[in-house]
């Protein structure tokens, strides 16, 4: 075999006094893949940006080794760095949508490597870039580094950012979780990317959350939490028997590689409370909505799946009457939610809530948790400040969040706890349908399970019916109980939620399917 | 409709306002005019009623308001905002003669306004000696916050009555434009770079920085070849603000520097209630603003291709 090319010592980071990562030992073979996996704040990013010295500003090496390829790279000088950054060693980042310069074209950005490190001149250096563009696997890759960013997709995006990484030949290439922000039909295709370049022998370094990705793809997983390799091994030792507690609460949490609903699923009732037909929504001369209609019952759950771009957040939005269709109509209970206006959808607004995807962007920073929650009530005039104070504390009881944070802002809670309070906040007016779009995406994946476990839980106690908007099956396989797969704009099949996922007979929808990360895993754990 | 003819139709509908706004202020306010030539033309004799309305009738007060209104829209258009109340000369003619002065200093003091704020917002985001760095970046508020005349005397009383370097009034030769441009260009100067400093401050922060750096770019290759480029977006936008702000100013330097000028004009016309001239410099300071302003916004799509070449995402 051959030798190790990353080797970690012993490292500890800290960002001024607050240690971030101690006693991270780890190593890397040539063509060899290796996953760190964490939740956030697990140091496992902070351990990958000390390999290539780029730690966020505050953050400093305060101890151990870092060796590549038999040098010590925690002594090196910035300009040391800089030989090493791009040739040796490279980065390929979490979210390509914002890791490129917006005003220059992708083209350039690709030479720009290559004229760092004198590998073209400025004549030859276009020319290289569109075939390391070729290389990325991107079509047409003449006319793409013309481009700006923003005229690529974010599956572009990243192969160009591969390009970038691949100019300048490393023999390691840090991934620093570079699919999370992309659909998993996309990311399929990157990491199967990723995994030829280890094959041709390039080393990687794969930082991700998802330990179904870790599973797929690596030879070897290290576990992160709390700053702290927990445990290590290679992939199919450690996920058939984990030997520490965290890694075995992990497993059982990844929503990729769990195999069994979370209720047993529910049949069709008589009382149809929602009823969506024929619904179109044109931007322009962009459909974005094409013909869909289905029925939910009281009680059930709905999944909308479908990658960006297809059509589900628009369809959603116009079943809760904050879009207007183009043609088709929206039937709530009874009463056509497409064909009110004003006050009286405003008066149906009452019984159906939404819930968002992201729990940070979706409270306003300045209220407190009991006016977060309390917010619908002010605004359908119900009760007196003490009530709805009252009333706050009862909906926190339900989501599991101690009266305590009535106070706080939503600053000083946690992502889940967020997710939280908002879910309290949908639930103030006693709804009948509550519309989720997304929300469980944003949080880390133990969390996820919490969430998740707990709208079962509501549903059960409250008698909810669920709209749920989602582009991750293996979330589908938990709670729904019935399923629409949306694709461009269209449902392109629908049905009782095991039968999509076990016989799908769109091909579209068993490539969804095929995509999930985990297969190993799941053979592993089995 | 093509963006450019739409910006163009934006800035007349501008001057429109602005002629309008000042009639209705100007004309139709109580205050008048001929009144006030009169009376201070002699204060102890008394004028005859029909000298009055002799000269109320050639500034056309006696008209009705919108015929009178629709009589200076049409000779606006063609240049001509009567004649001054105090000097007889065409308000027109007395205002462009008093610009070259103005733009002389103006445009210097734009010049050194945007290489002070440059240069003081992108070294002390650039230099990695923590002092210099929050040295520098203290001076923009600073000098936001200095009063313009004050500025002007202290640079009078230093650089022309105690080291006699250039003269301390008057205007004649590039030598007396320097402290009334300087004079100008501080205050402005530390708007450009307090703005430019935060964005790129914010730039250097974007995820796009750290690609680069694993490049194995070098920091001045980050900072100019990347950051900067970012971060003179919104500090542009600026431009066409402390442009206005610079001719507004000029008011303040040219009393101080005693220098002929808009400003001269303005303070003197306001002074005498001499509306057609007022009106002629509150149109004509639009005039310069609007322009300014389109000017900045069709370079925007230059310095942005996301402005230029609107979002089509190709799928991969």
């Amino acid at each position: 075999m051959s030798c190790e090319l990353l080797e970690i010592h012993d490292l500890a980071v800290s960002y001024g006094e607050v240690e971030a990562v101690r006693g991270v030992n780890l190593s890397v073979r040539t063509g060899q893949v290796v996953a760190v996996v964490g939740e956030s704040g697990s140091g496992k990013s902070t351990t990958a940006h000390a390999a290539i010295g780029l730690l966020p500003r505050g953050g400093h090496v305060v101890g151990g080794r870092i060796t590549f390829a038999g040098r010590d790279l925690a002594g090196l000088s910035e300009k040391g760095w800089r030989s090493v950054r791009g040739t040796d060693i490279a980065l390929i980042p979490q979210d390509p949508t914002v890791s490129l310069d917006p005003v220059r074209r992708v083209g350039e950005q690709v030479a720009e490597v290559l004229l760092i490190h004198r590998l073209a001149t400025r004549r030859t250096a276009p020319g290289q870039a569109v075939e390391l563009l070729a290389r990325a696997g991107i079509a047409d890759p003449a006319a793409r580094a013309r481009q700006y960013p923003h005229e690529l997709s974010g599956g572009l995006r990243q192969r160009v950012l591969i390009a970038i990484a691949l100019a300048g030949s490393p023999r390691l290439i840090i991934a620093d979780e570079p699919t999370s922000a992309l659909d998993v039909t996309v990311q399929r295709e990157i990491l199967d990317h990723l995994g030829g370049l280890a094959a041709e022998g390039t080393a990687i370094l794969l930082i991700t959350h998802d330990l179904g990705v870790a599973a797929d793809r690596a030879s070897r997983i290290v576990v992160m939490s709390e700053g702290l390799v927990v445990e290590e091994g290679p992939t199919r030792e450690l996920l058939a028997s984990p030997k520490v507690p965290y890694t075995q609460r992990l497993l059982a949490a990844a929503p990729s590689l769990t195999r069994t609903p979370s209720r047993p699923r529910r049949e069709p009732g008589p009382d149809v409370l929602l009823e969506v037909s024929g619904l179109v929504k044109a931007f322009g001369d962009r459909t974005a909505v094409d013909d869909v209609s289905f029925t939910l019952t009281r009680g059930r759950t709905l999944a909308l799946v479908g990658e960006s771009g297809s059509g589900k957040t628009t369809t959603a939005r116009m079943v809760v009457g904050l879009e207007t269709p183009t043609a088709g109509t929206v039937t709530f209970d009874g009463h056509e939610v497409s064909r009110l206006a004003g006050e009286r959808l405003r008066l149906l607004r009452r019984r159906f809530q939404l819930v968002y995807q992201n729990p940070y962007a979706s409270l306003n920073p300045r209220f407190t948790i009991a006016d977060v929650v309390a917010e619908p009530l002010r605004a359908f005039g119900i009760g007196t400040r003490v009530e709805r104070r009252a009333r706050a504390a009862e909906l926190l009881d339900q989501v599991a969040l101690p009266a305590t944070v009535l106070d706080r802002k939503p600053a000083e809670l946690s992502g889940g706890q967020r997710q939280r309070a908002a879910i309290a906040r949908a639930l103030a007016l006693n709804p009948d349908l509550v519309v989720c779009d997304e929300p469980v995406s944003a949080l880390d994946v133990s969390v996820q399970a919490q969430i998740l476990e707990l709208l079962v839980r509501l549903q059960d106690e409250l008698g909810l019916t669920y709209l749920f908007i989602t582009h991750d099956l293996a979330v589908v396989r938990e709670i729904a109980d019935q399923v629409g797969v949306m694709h461009e704009g269209r449902l392109v099949e629908s049905g009782p939620a095991d039968e999509i996922l076990t016989n799908p007979v769109e091909p579209y929808t068993q490539r969804l399917l095929a995509a999930i990360p985990g297969g190993d895993a799941r053979e592993a754990v089995r | 409709m093509p963006p450019v003819v739409r910006r163009l139709g934006h800035a007349v509908v501008v001057l429109w306002a602005a002629f309008t706004l000042s009639f209705v202020i100007l004309y139709l306010l109580p205050g008048d005019a001929v009144l006030t030539k009169l009376g201070a033309a002699e204060a102890g004799v008394t004028s005859s009623p029909a000298e009055i309305a002799a000269l109320r009738a050639e500034y056309g007060l006696d008209d009705p308001v919108l015929l009178h209104y629709g009589k200076r829209l049409l000779a606006a258009l063609h240049g001509d905002f009567g004649t001054s109340v105090n000097t007889g000369d065409g308000a027109t003619h007395m205002v462009l003669t008093a610009l070259p002065p103005t733009l002389a200093v103006t445009g210097l003091a734009l010049v050194l306004a945007v290489l002070f704020g440059g240069t003081v917002a992108v070294l002390g985001t650039y230099t990695r000696v923590r002092v210099l760095s929050r040295l520098l970046l203290a001076l923009p508020p600073l000098g936001t916050s200095l009063p313009t005349f004050w500025v002007g005397l202290v640079l009078i009383q230093v650089f022309s009555f105690q080291l006699g370097l250039v003269p301390a009034i008057g205007a004649t030769g590039f030598s007396s434009l320097v402290l009334p441009a300087i004079t100008l260009a501080l205050p402005n100067g530390a708007i450009v770079g307090q703005v430019l400093a935060k964005s790129l401050r914010t730039q250097l922060e974007q995820p796009y920085i750290e690609i680069v750096a694993a490049k194995g770019a070098s920091r001045a290759r980050v900072h100019f070849g990347h950051a900067l480029r970012n971060a003179a977006l919104p500090a542009l936008t600026l431009v066409g603000v402390v442009t206005g702000n610079l001719l507004a100013g000029s008011v303040i330097t040219e009393t101080v520097f005693s220098r002929d000028g808009v400003g001269r004009v303005t303070t003197s016309a306001v002074t005498a209630q001499d509306v057609p001239v007022v009106q002629a410099v509150i149109v004509l300071a639009a005039l310069f603003f609007v322009a300014v302003n389109l000017l900045v916004d069709l370079l925007y799509p230059l310095l942005d291709p996301r402005l230029a070449r609107p979002r089509e995402v190709s799928r991969v």
